[in-house]
């Protein structure tokens, strides 16, 4: 066999095939269209369990979407689920986006934390793709203008202040340390805390910060400890809460701990074990278990995918505010579903779905819970009406 | 006061972790010149096999004291690492050992990369926790809090350390190596097996490494697949701030950076008025070493590396 023939052979082969490939498909756009869902959240790394629980939760959606032969301007509608891993890296993320966004996909369900939407809804915004995050809090995510951005949980606005309040009036706390990870997410939440618990006359004694990816904070720990804290708040995600608390315990360090929407999550009771006892954190919306639908999500979460983490109901009502939104519009073109996904009024499993002008919940709530017999169990929930006016 | 004894007592754990790693940065650099990126993984998988046979053991609910079956975990580990850094020695390490200077410092890069992800692959991407089963007796020492933990790390640590120096000064074998690590040819020459003498180097690195981490996932209460990297990377600054290739230096090296970190962390932000916070720990540590090489280049005890003819 002459060598130098199979080269060429072979791409030939490889290129006849791809082309062959590629007229399959078109003779199936005739009577089905496909429709491509992003799911972005951290799959690698320390959030990888959150990361694949929103998965999950978006997953759950589109293949019950799939079950109802849902029709989209006369034709049938394939809903496939595209995820891609932004490991919680801000970098990773605009990468990610633009790669979305180059591949035409229908919508964007993510990302998981405000580090990496606020800069992937830059991308999406640009090239007119509607993005549907189920966990980002940061207040900037939907400040920026954009109007493809929206939310499905209530922003730090909001869970900052409940918190701060919470700390001083149901907490009786008057010294408050405040650690973050120097996150957006993180951050702002601590700084929504701080101001917050100032105006509910507590006293910051200490403000320390870390990084998403420590370990160690006993030297911070100790710091702390030497201006007698009542209470420590930490904003930041469960890894790193977790360690923290035994850390804080080992010191002999009694204050009481308060975290956001990043600790209270199953994972966080399995790595703090018992020193995880006491600690109170809030979460947007209200118990799962109370919703009407919720009981039933969870049954059928826990039998695809295991315990739920936190955030997956949220990006299952996600998709499905996405798709309603297509089913109202007839179409799954961004352009022409995107109006109709501002005008959203719609019941999901965590509650009343409706957005305001910047694509946030119009009526969100915060609740708060705390660990006992290493569960957590709902404190109260705090209603809209509560909290300031977003700015 | 009680701050400054508290900040200590961290940094002092800390640092006899690090100077556990060190030692094995060290040694392989004092008789091959080559920096093994690859032991901070090596740490790493010793926590996750000691772990993996801890949780097993744990969830068999087999009836042993908590001391006894992170003792088991350590026993487990040790091997499994002695295996493995004889195997990167031999299969990625040895080749290479004529070869320009560049091409094994790439390949221990490689290795490092290789481990994490098969580390990634066989344990999980997430955080895994370690058991609670140790005992949790704090005692109080002017004002600071000590856990029983912490004691046992830092004296453990400062055990093998002193079973190293005793193996590297007062034996046959040590004799070897520091033969070997003064120069190779002669020392072959003079009938010291260096082939067996570096094999054993990386062997006996590697089984410290393997306490490191078991003790690392023991004080953390968690392991992961990445947890190897930046640990290795300090462990490496404290052996060169000690003076690379000098065994008492990696020690002091280690001890030393985990205090300045351990200081640095806690008072950086009244240090410098609230303008740099404590998430620039690490920034303090690698400061430090840039210090000491500008004005110290040969770190604070000296090298010690052989002479090539």
């Amino acid at each position: 066999m002459n060598f130098r023939l199979l080269t060429p052979l072979l791409i030939l082969a490889v290129g006849l095939t791809t082309a062959a490939c590629g007229k399959k498909d078109s003779a199936e756009n005739q009577h089905e269209v496909i429709v491509k869902i992003g799911s972005v959240s951290p799959l690698t790394g320390p959030q990888s369990h959150l990361g694949k629980d929103n998965e999950n939760g978006a997953r759950m959606a589109v293949d019950e979407a799939n079950t109802q032969n849902i029709l989209l301007g006369g034709k049938k509608a394939k809903f496939v689920l595209v995820s891609e891993d932004d490991a919680a890296d801000p970098k990773t993320a605009t990468i990610v986006a633009q790669k979305l966004a180059d591949q035409k996909i229908n919508g964007v369900i993510g990302h998981l934390n405000s580090g990496t939407s606020i800069p992937a809804s830059r991308i999406y915004h640009d090239a007119g793709i509607p993005q549907i995050s189920p966990s980002a809090t940061a207040i900037k995510y939907t400040a920026q203008g954009y109007n493809t951005a929206f939310r499905v949980m209530t922003n730090d606005a909001q869970q900052g202040h409940v918190l701060g309040q919470f700390a001083v009036t149901k907490m009786g706390a008057k010294k408050i340390a405040i650690i973050d990870d120097r996150s957006a997410y993180g951050q702002g939440l601590a700084d929504e805390v701080e101001k917050a618990a100032k105006a509910a006359g507590a006293e910051i004694v200490a403000r320390e910060y870390t990084t998403d990816k420590s370990t160690d904070f006993t030297a911070i720990l100790t710091s702390i400890k030497s201006k007698n804290p009542d209470l420590i708040f930490f904003g930041g995600m469960d890894p790193q809460a977790a360690p923290m608390v035994q850390q804080m315990r080992r010191l002999g360090l009694g204050a009481q701990f308060l975290g956001g929407d990043g600790v209270q999550t199953t994972e966080f009771l399995h790595l703090a074990g018992a020193d995880g006892e006491g600690v109170t954190a809030s979460n947007p919306g209200v118990p799962l278990a109370s919703m009407a639908g919720g009981k039933e999500f969870q049954q059928k979460f826990n039998a695809k995918y295991g315990k739920i983490q936190n955030y997956a109901p949220y990006a299952y009502d996600a998709v499905q505010v996405m798709i309603a939104a297509m089913r109202r519009a007839g179409s799954a073109d961004p352009a022409k579903y995107l109006p109709e996904l501002a005008k959203t009024d719609f019941n999901g499993v965590t509650g009343h779905i409706q957005f305001d002008a910047k694509g946030d919940l119009t009526n969100g709530s915060v609740t708060l819970y705390r660990v006992e017999h290493g569960k957590w169990v709902p404190l109260e929930t705090v209603k809209n009406d509560a909290s300031p006016a977003p700015r | 006061m009680d701050t400054f004894l508290q900040q200590l007592i961290n940094g002092l754990v800390l640092g006899s972790v690090y100077a556990l790693v060190a030692l094995g940065y060290t040694m392989v650099y004092g008789i091959l010149e080559l920096i093994n990126f690859a032991h901070g993984e090596v740490t790493m998988i010793g926590a996750m096999v000691a772990l993996s046979v801890i949780s097993a053991l744990v969830g068999a609910h087999v009836d042993l004291p908590g001391i006894a079956i992170v003792l088991v975990g350590v026993l487990a580990a040790i091997p499994a690492c002695m295996l493995l850094g004889f195997t990167i020695e031999r299969v990625a390490y040895r080749p290479l050992r004529h070869a320009p200077r560049l091409a094994p410092l790439i390949t221990a890069i490689g290795v490092s990369i290789l481990l994490q992800n098969l580390a990634m692959i066989i344990w999980g991407r997430q955080y895994l926790s370690f058991p609670p089963i140790l005992p949790r007796t704090t005692y109080h020492l002017g004002g600071a809090t000590l856990s029983a933990l912490q004691i046992f790390i830092f004296v453990l640590s400062l055990v093998l350390m002193a079973g190293l120096i005793i193996l590297v000064q007062k034996t046959k074998l040590g004799r070897a190596m520091r033969a070997t690590a003064q120069s190779p040819q002669v020392a072959g020459l003079m009938g010291v097996n260096i082939n067996s003498v570096i094999s054993l180097t990386f062997i006996i690195g590697s089984a410290l490494a393997a306490v490191a981490g078991v003790m690392v996932s023991a004080y953390y209460g968690i392991a992961h697949y990445y947890m190897g990297f930046l640990l290795g990377l300090k462990a490496f600054t404290a052996a060169v701030l000690g003076g690379i290739g000098n065994l008492g230096g990696a020690m002091l090296g280690g001890l030393l950076l985990g205090v300045i970190e351990s200081m640095g962390a806690g008072y950086i932000g009244d240090l410098t008025g609230g303008f740099m916070g404590s998430n620039y720990q690490d920034v303090f540590a690698f400061f430090v070493l840039i210090l000491v090489l500008v004005f110290r280049p040969s770190g604070l005890l000296g090298e010690r590396v052989g002479e090539r003819a």
